[in-house]
């Protein structure tokens, strides 16, 4: 039994720690928040130059080849920093789709600046607010142009390209789903920043009118291909959540002891406690999820579906109730602009809707049990 | 990552394969439990011929010194022997408390003597072992304590009453921490004993429970003599006894809690129809199940987290504190929603009757227990906040006030 992380990648964490604990400050998510830059260029200039755009792609396509624990650990601490940086796009959705669907010249073409830093990419699946699903995609792909609308894509205003799934007819069957890339700075495409809960995290309308599209995979495989590709996301984002319900936690404690109120620590109330005590088992359900996750993802193992919805639902679960209750515990002047708490709230809520939310992956859960019971 | 033994834990693996694979019946899967409708009496004679081939190979406690008949063994060479033996037909249930806590209390305050005498009857299941703290004013404050020990020149004499002793009717000897001295503060006045549960003074009385069964039982003792030999620690250190056997407790990998879990849920939900079609095919069924799922699943990859620090040969962190915070109410939840699947016969409690032979109904009444029983749900967030989170404990009214000075309700 060794359900853990290796030393090297225990390693890899603590420095993505100490780099991110210096770099990113919650003045660097704050700035973002309160400022007109989509996303912090500094930091994810630094955040290239680590090498980690290129943790999981293969050396032969200018990567650092390393495997998707050192991605996760990577996920953790970005989770727990709120780093507001297009990290996830371009590296959980779009490298994640180019290998998972990618020819090799596609690969070869995308891949190393990627890596490399010089093009950002997304995945554009969402059309307002609705569940995207095949009988309710509107996005239509034809003779090789795409026309439609996409919102929120996230960092669909600072990618450079995108994958966009949209439909071959209007049958609604998932075979009528297709995948392409499509050059965000190209003819036909209109983008603006829209406004979100969470505007550390830049998100934008893409209209798509006839623009170029280049196909990604089979042309009736784009619906398999996306669950695929966000099953993978999925690990990699409840790390992030993980991370970021452990610094509630963390900062709810810190609070608590340092709070007096009846004459004592409010630590010292049960009431607090008890809830600091909630925080912590459910953090440690989803973390304990999410390393199984961990597990599936990097062993590419038929187990993979059930174990990232378990991830994402338990993730989900744990970041959304320490969020909350962070500012709970904090009283009045946690519901301030000034204190940090409502990053977290923001940055919860955004990513455990960003995948679709945590109904929809409990659905997915139980008949993806259900197909392995009846096995 | 992997789930992988290493080479020796595979050796391990595989000589306790070899030994119950030629002293035990396989378990298989479907068939009736090959212990049901047998009396107690019958069945503690099989587990005490079981116990015996185990101690005698030397499986029945690995992890003791070899001079008291264990092997010296790893707590994951423990683990994997427990997961092996799950998938064999044998008797358990007697010797749990005695081997995980009481006789290891007595290995660090008994005297050489002593350990002699009654270490190895312990181990080969010939003598059984209970233990007394609980009482009905002392529950998760068992510092709190009535039951009094006067001494009486070279004895002591034992009056009151203990409470949620199991097995203490077919227990030989149990330990027993009681009030030596009501003027000390409470947790000085304290002091610790080993017992003959067979002395006279010495009554045992089974509890009814809320289901009507009776798992646990209530021990009264009326002028019950001690000798001062069967002390456990000094006069007045009984609490630190106390901790020692506690600590064991702590040490146990908890599994479940018993009862109906997902795999009765998602069968009942196939077998039943509801309102807008099949159970399993409801949503609000649905959201359940995944709920209940992950929780199950958080709790056994945690339970690996666990494991691998053992297997590693560290200590393992203090994840491994939230098993029955969780899994105890989740029990509850399962039984009380496989009953509002049944519906208008969810009250059904005769399992010719009712579906899956009563199992919901049957663990709707033992869920509460659960969530009493080994620290409840408040003990134990209190345990999660102070020892791993580091929080303030509780401002204490009773710590410096002598025991005969503090309030007393019920």
């Amino acid at each position: 039994m060794n359900f853990d992380f290796s030393d090297d990648q225990k390693f890899l964490k603590d420095q993505a720690n100490k780099f991110l604990t210096e770099r990113c400050e919650t003045t660097v998510p704050r700035g973002i928040l309160e400022g007109d830059a989509p996303y912090d260029k500094k930091l994810w200039q630094a955040i290239v130059e680590m090498g980690w755009t290129g943790v999981t792609i293969p050396e032969e396509y200018g990567g650092l080849g390393l495997g998707y624990l050192e991605l996760c650990v990577i996920a953790e601490e970005l989770g727990r920093s709120l780093a507001p940086v297009p990290f996830s796009s371009s590296v959980y959705l779009a490298t994640e789709a180019l290998l998972v669907a990618g020819t090799d010249d596609q690969k070869k073409k995308y891949l190393p600046k990627l890596a490399s830093g010089e093009l950002i990419g997304t995945f554009a699946l969402a059309e307002g607010a609705k569940v995207p699903l095949p009988k309710t995609i509107v996005t239509k792909l034809s003779g090789g142009k795409i026309s439609g609308t996409k919102l929120p894509v996230p960092d669909g205003d600072v990618a450079d390209f995108a994958i966009v799934a949209a439909v071959t007819d209007s049958s609604g069957s998932e075979s009528s789903v297709a995948l392409s890339i499509v050059d965000l700075t190209g003819k036909g495409v209109k983008r603006a920043s829209v406004g979100t809960i969470d505007p550390t995290r830049s998100h934008a309308a893409v209209t798509f009118d006839n623009a170029d599209a280049e196909a990604l995979g089979d042309s009736d495989a784009g619906w398999a291909l996306t669950r695929r590709v966000f099953d993978r996301a999925a690990v990699l984002f409840s790390f992030e959540q993980v991370g970021g319900a452990d610094r509630c936690l963390e900062m709810a404690k810190d609070y608590a002891m340092g709070r007096y109120a009846f004459g004592r620590q409010i630590a010292s109330f049960q009431a607090i406690k008890h809830k600091l005590a909630d925080m912590y088992i459910k953090n440690q359900l989803g973390r304990s999820n999410a390393y199984y996750g961990a597990w599936a993802l990097s062993t590419d193992a038929p187990e993979l579906p059930i174990a990232a919805a378990g991830a994402r639902i338990s993730a989900s679960e744990a970041y959304d109730y320490a969020s909350k209750e962070l500012i709970q515990t904090h009283g009045g002047i946690g519901f301030t602009w000034e204190m940090d708490c409502h990053l977290f709230l923001r940055r919860a809520k955004l990513l455990s809707l960003c995948l679709g939310g945590p109904r929809g992956w409990k659905d997915r859960l139980v008949s993806a049990l259900e197909r392995r019971n009846a096995a | 990552m992997d789930f992988n033994d290493s080479p020796e834990e595979a050796a391990f693996r595989a000589e306790v394969k070899n030994w119950l694979a030629s002293n035990a019946t396989l378990r298989t899967e479907g068939s009736d439990d090959p212990y049901a409708g047998m009396s107690e009496k019958e069945l503690l004679k099989l587990a005490r011929e079981w116990q015996s081939k185990k101690a005698n190979a030397r499986f029945a406690q690995i992890t003791w010194p070899e001079e008291f008949g264990g092997r010296g063994g790893t707590p994951i060479q423990s683990v994997i022997y427990g997961q092996e033996e799950a998938k064999y037909a044998v008797p358990r249930g007697f010797f749990e408390i005695g081997l995980g806590m009481c006789v290891p209390t007595m290995m660090a305050f008994a005297s050489k003597e002593q350990l002699e005498r009654y270490v190895s009857p312990a181990l080969h299941g010939e003598e059984i072992w209970c233990q007394l703290f609980s009482e009905p004013s002392a529950g998760s404050d068992v510092a709190g304590l009535k039951t009094r020990c006067v001494k009486d020149g070279d004895d002591w004499i034992l009056n009151g009453q203990k409470v949620w002793t199991s097995g203490a009717h077919f227990s030989d000897f149990g330990i027993i921490v009681a009030r030596s001295d009501p003027k000390a503060r409470k947790h000085k006045g304290l002091t610790f004993f080993f017992i003959d549960m067979k002395a006279p003074g010495v009554e045992v009385r089974p509890i009814k429970q809320i289901s009507g069964a009776s798992n646990f039982n209530e021990v009264y003792f009326t002028d019950v003599r001690i000798p001062d030999s069967q002390r456990l620690g000094e006069v007045g250190e009984g609490w630190k006894v106390a901790l020692t056997t506690l600590m064991h407790e702590r040490l146990a990998i908890g599994g479940g809690s018993g009862g109906v879990d997902l795999r009765e849920l998602m069968s009942l939900a196939q077998s039943m129809e509801l309102e807008d079609g099949p159970a399993m095919a409801n949503a609000a069924v649905r959201e359940k199940i995944a709920d209940w799922y992950v929780r199950a699943k958080g709790l056994q990859y945690t339970r690996y987290r666990t494991l691998t620090a053992l297997s590693k040969g560290e200590i393992p962190g203090p994840e491994s504190s939230i098993g029955k915070v969780v899994s105890a109410p989740k029990l509850q939840e399962i039984a009380s929603f496989g009953m509002e699947i049944e519906d208008m016969g969810g009250i059904l409690t005769d399992p010719d009757l009712a579906p899956l032979d009563a199992a919901m109904q049957q663990s709707y009444f033992w869920a509460p227990g659960i969530r009493i029983a080994g620290g409840t749900d408040e003990i134990l967030r209190n345990i999660i906040a102070e020892r791993v989170l580091g929080l303030p404990g509780d401002i204490r009214v009773d710590k410096d006030k002598p025991y005969d000075e503090l309030p007393s309700g019920h």
